[in-house]
């Protein structure tokens, strides 16, 4: 069998792990990958979303908050994926099992690939859940078919470039509550600091240079021109940008590592 | 595949000069062994005397600083991926997956080993079966208990019909049923030609299983033999005679003329073989007017080897 065979089917194998994992897990990933942006959706759309609806102005194009808002209830989706995955890379490696693993002649990037796919997985499928109680909910986008192929792709560069963000955090740290705890600033911090909810040109001076430049408001800002039928201009491929950059400097150091801690 | 028969010997590992540090803290301080092919070779010795460093570098997990090693044929740092086909690891620590089921976790093993999926599944069965877990096959090791737990681990390593088995304390902390159940388990896989490499803090576990023992103290090999040249080694083999009155073991002394009195607890304690023949020769000899309270014959266990030496190693290194 050739390297590359091996490496398929070790990495499949890890896939088919990770999904028995994801369906054992069903109900807590239920609740904190697609209940919790639910509420967030529900709480900013029914309780806050006339008062900043109505402070949006121009921003909202005329259209409910709730257009607005759900570009970046994705968003918020997306990186709260970012937890069980962070925790499910450090359990593997600070239990018995990748010791296992390490002795057998397997790929040795088979395990990172199976929690980076099936992280990748439950990003999307949380993020079509939670889309779809949007639509329950009144929202009602303006996109082309061609909009949300690049809606559904930003997504998925996103959620990989998370993902991969994730398993190298998983890596480095050494409990379970600190590979939670360092998501958090990712699943929690970031999103409030971009236009996630609200433009970051209304946000105080301090924090609005950083959260019109970080790449969460490039890809919440595509995705909502997207969504919402705006031109959306070069941001896309800004948001693209930064999901590739991220990708590759997360990938290169969850294999730095992966090496230091299979020493 | 040719070449990975061909390089079948008759010597399953061989170990020189092991050497292995952590910071300033020496954990194996130059370590030779040879293991033969169908040999249970036990490593004992207290914790932190460098066992599971062994079974690391040897299952390729960590490499050594210094020193060379070979496994079934195969040198350990240029050929480390020929090594992990014909080696089975269970290490200390429970190496199950813990969301995947008995039989599942089996056929992640069978996956990973690139078995057809008839051949793992058949395996899968048949391992279920001798390890007694058929009625936990499609329940979570969450709900198993330690010796359950242990044998799913093992069976997992079996899925690859290894030629050579690492066992890292297999039986620490089991009951002793299970421990007794472990133990044919182990023996079972012998019968079946497999070379063992175990670790052990138990001296009882390494005289029910192995054929050789090494002694490891401080990271370096104080004594190496079968059990049975390891008691043989050790001085202290004799019965001791209980004695109701000073008198009875003044007399009895002078009699036998040999032997070293503890007046205060009245015993006599006299270097013996523990043969019938030695002890009928004593009995003669102390005749029948003396009051012997109780008599007790003293073999030398693996735990008097054990003590003898590495307290005596100790001492070298302070």
């Amino acid at each position: 069998m050739s390297a590359l065979t091996v490496a398929v089917q070790d990495s499949t194998t890890m896939l088919w792990r990770e999904i028995k994992h994801s369906i054992r897990l069903l109900r807590l990933l239920i609740v904190s990958a697609i209940l919790v942006p639910i509420v967030m959706l529900l709480l900013f759309d029914y309780i806050l979303g006339g008062t900043i609806g109505r402070g949006l102005g121009d921003a909202a194009r005329g259209a409910p908050y709730v257009d607005y808002l759900v570009a970046g209830i994705i968003v918020m989706t997306v990186a709260g994926g970012c937890g069980p995955t962070a925790i499910n890379v450090t359990m593997d490696m600070t239990g018995g099992f990748i010791d296992r693993i390490r002795t057998m002649a397997i790929s040795r990037g088979a395990l990172l690939a199976g929690h980076v796919g099936v992280s990748v997985l439950r990003m999307l499928v949380a993020t079509a859940a939670v889309t779809g109680v949007a639509f329950l909910v009144g929202f009602r986008p303006k996109a082309s078919v061609a909009d949300w192929f690049a809606v559904v792709g930003i997504v998925a560069a996103f959620s990989f470039a998370l993902a991969w963000l994730s398993a190298a955090i998983g890596l480095v740290t050494k409990s379970v509550a600190g590979a939670n705890g360092s998501t958090l600033p990712l699943s929690f911090l970031l999103p409030f600091l971009s236009s996630t909810f609200v433009p970051a040109q209304s946000m105080p001076a301090g924090v609005r240079w950083f959260a019109a430049n970080q790449p969460f408001t490039a890809v919440v800002d595509s995705l909502r021109a997207l969504l919402t039928g705006a031109p959306a201009g070069t941001t896309p491929y800004v948001a693209l940008a930064w999901c590739a950059a991220i990708a590759l400097v997360s990938y290169l150091w969850a294999q730095a590592a992966f090496r230091r801690g299979t020493r | 595949m040719d070449t990975l028969t061909h390089h079948a010997t008759q010597t399953a590992v061989s170990v020189m000069g092991l050497r292995k540090t952590y910071g300033e803290k020496v954990v194996l301080d130059g370590v030779d062994l040879t293991i033969a092919e169908g040999e249970v070779f036990a490593l004992l010795g207290p914790n932190g005397a460098g066992k599971t460093t062994i079974v690391r570098i040897l299952s390729t997990l960590i490499q050594a600083d210094a020193g060379t090693a070979t496994v079934m044929g195969y040198d350990l740092r240029a050929e480390a991926g020929a090594v992990r086909r014909v080696i089975g690891v269970t290490g200390q620590f429970s190496a199950v997956d813990d969301l995947l089921t008995g039989d599942e976790n089996l056929l992640l093993m069978g996956r990973l080993l690139h078995l057809p999926p008839t051949v793992r599944r058949a395996r899968a069965a048949e391992l279920l079966r001798r390890f007694d877990l058929v009625e936990v096959a499609r329940q979570t090791p969450a709900t198993y208990s330690g010796g359950m737990r242990r044998r799913l681990d093992i069976a997992m390593t079996l899925m690859g019909q290894p030629r050579l088995i690492f066992l890292d304390e297999p039986t620490t902390g089991l009951d002793p049923r299970s421990r007794q159940i472990m133990w044919q388990l182990i023996r079972d896989q012998v019968a079946a030609g497999v070379t063992i490499l175990l670790t052990t803090q138990y001296l009882e576990e390494a005289d029910q299983l192995a054929n050789r023992i090494a002694v490891l103290d401080h990271g370096r090999v104080v004594a190496e033999g079968t059990p049975e040249d390891l008691k043989r080694r050790m001085p202290g083999a004799h019965i001791r005679l209980r004695f109701a009155d000073i008198a009875s073991l003044d007399k009895a002394a002078r009699e036998l003329n040999q032997g070293t009195r503890d007046e205060q607890n009245l015993v006599l304690r006299i270097p013996n073989d523990g043969g019938i023949r030695s002890l009928r020769d004593v009995l003669a000899r102390l005749g029948d007017d003396v009051a012997v309270e109780d008599l007790s014959i003293h073999t030398p266990d693996l735990d008097d080897v054990f003590f003898a030496v590495t307290s005596s190693a100790s001492k070298e290194n302070s």
